[in-house]
């Protein structure tokens, strides 16, 4: 499955400046190891021992992976994974 | 300076102090750093007394290099003492309510955006914006409209019609969403980055978070330079009950006032707990919950400071209590009906709060107990409807006197 993987711009100097990255996986987690594989400083930022870090929050099309299976939630092709930031708002 | 960098509050990396919120490496929030090493405590205390009668009397605590000043400046609303509420509560602890429904827009957030705004036309923007659930929608549209600036507010559309009118009045861009407010905060952290405008909440929120501070200073100053024992406040985010503490704590470390922290207890409304569900199972993170409440104010599912105001909770001995749509109600009466104020849902939440404390037994005697009030009932009014009925009479004296005759005795 082909998938949009969006980062967001405080991250992007480790994508070479890429906005969106195309990957392919059946899950979140699927995804996010293939733009790790291409982008390899991105891994430690998102994740820890393996789980996203607490401020990290990952959507799927809009609806937070967390209300989901978290990094086991399926994707299909076209959708958009998205990458922000936990700390806004209130 | 007494401001010195945003630092990670997770890993402590340091950024310079522009228009930005969450660390790079990590994804953790960022705080304003200061270094109050060369403030003298005498002379902080008397700048403090010789400032304004708002929030900017606590300049040297907020961060500024300068002294900021606005057209609507909030703050240094009553701290009343409420033994009519403490008698119906049955305890002998002394309850404080700190009412800050009196401020420009009737809420707390004319604080943080006060701070918000003033820093903002200081980096240079001429746009200000938030992701709101409604209070906070009021005071950007209402400080921006004061400062001369343009501004975008974004709620969720199904929002109390009082606080669409009271935020469309001041001629902002009002923008409802067809979502709750955590999909307003994802759209907004998503705007953020397209344009360039200081949202107050997203990319400014490390000094837009420092506003809360000044109610903690202002409880001590009330108090007579002294602290409460305990702390009853709301918790949508989180950022309001960390941000108390921060503030008592700075006085603590400059030594302006003496003893410890306050027991810290929290208060949400039951159909959106995170952070009291969070408290209960002993989690350090919050799992994010579908909001379901009339205090729609308090309707944050995902709350960005909510494992540290748990954490804040557990290290002060207090706690996180969650209450009922029916027991917020019945607060707003019970606080109205003991010390004339009235209050919006939010402060039913707090209420009910330290209800469900007093009937537990756990507010000593002699107890210096201040509840937060943070905003105001005519925001809310639909909270308070049918739980009460009015006398229709004719405009004659027999008419009162057939409704009143069991009733008045004269």
């Amino acid at each position: 499955m082909s998938v949009t993987v969006k980062i967001p711009t405080q991250l992007r100097a480790a994508t070479g400046g890429q906005a969106e990255v195309e990957v392919d996986g059946n899950n979140v987690g699927e995804a996010l190891d293939a733009v790790f594989a291409a982008y390899g400083d991105l891994r430690e930022r998102i994740t820890e021992d393996g789980t996203l870090r607490r401020f990290v929050n990952v959507y799927v099309s809009g609806e937070d992976i967390r209300f989901q299976q978290g990094l086991e939630t399926a994707i299909k092709s076209g959708d958009e994974v998205t990458i922000l930031p936990a700390v806004a708002g209130g | 300076m007494a401001v010195q960098s945003l630092k990670c509050k997770e890993c402590a990396s340091e950024y310079e102090l522009g228009a930005t919120y969450f660390c790079e490496r990590c994804f953790g929030p960022l705080e304003v750093k200061y270094d109050h090493s060369d403030l003298d405590a005498a002379e902080a205390k008397r700048r403090i007394q010789a400032g304004s009668r708002g929030i900017w009397r606590y300049a040297d605590f907020l961060p500024f290099s300068g002294r900021p000043s606005d057209p609507l400046e909030p703050g240094l609303t009553p701290l009343l003492k409420a033994d009519r509420l403490a008698e119906r509560l049955g305890v002998a602890a002394d309850i404080w309510i700190k009412n800050d429904a009196a401020n420009p827009t009737h809420s707390f957030k004319d604080r943080v955006v006060a701070v918000a705004i003033a820093k903002a036309q200081e980096l240079g923007f001429t746009t200000v914006a938030c992701a709101s659930t409604g209070n906070l929608a009021n005071a950007v549209a209402a400080h921006a409209a004061a400062a001369g600036l343009e501004s975008y507010v974004f709620v969720p559309s199904n929002l109390e019609e009082q606080k669409l009118l009271a935020t469309g009045v001041y001629g902002t861009n009002l923008v409802g969403v067809r979502g709750n407010y955590d999909d307003v905060n994802r759209l907004c952290t998503q705007l953020a980055e397209e344009y360039p405008w200081a949202f107050v909440n997203v990319n400014l929120r490390p000094y837009y978070a420092e506003g809360s501070k000044t109610l903690a200073f202002e409880t001590v100053e009330q108090l007579g330079w002294a602290l409460p024992d305990r702390v009853v406040s709301p918790i949508a985010s989180g950022s309001l009950f960390t941000k108390l503490g921060r503030g008592f704590q700075e006085w603590l470390d400059i030594g302006l006032v003496e003893g410890g922290q306050p027991k810290f207890n929290g208060a949400q409304a039951e159909g959106c707990s995170p952070v009291a569900t969070a408290f209960a199972e002993g989690w350090d993170v919050c799992k994010p919950q579908k909001p379901e409440t009339i205090a729609k104010s308090l309707a944050i599912g995902d709350p960005a400071d909510g494992p540290y105001a748990v954490e804040h909770a557990r290290k002060t001995g207090g706690g996180i209590d969650s209450v009922t749509d029916p027991e917020i109600r019945e607060a707003i009466k019970l606080l109205a009906e003991t010390t004339g104020i009235f209050t919006e849902t939010a402060g039913g939440v707090t209420i009910g709060v330290l209800r469900k404390l007093a009937e537990r037994g756990e507010l000593q005697g002699g107890e210096k107990v201040v509840a937060y009030i943070t905003g105001e009932g005519l925001k809310t009014l639909d909270a308070t409807r049918d739980t009460f009925s009015m006398h229709e009479i004719d405009p004659s004296l027999d008419s009162f006197d057939a409704e009143f005759a069991q009733e008045v005795s004269v």
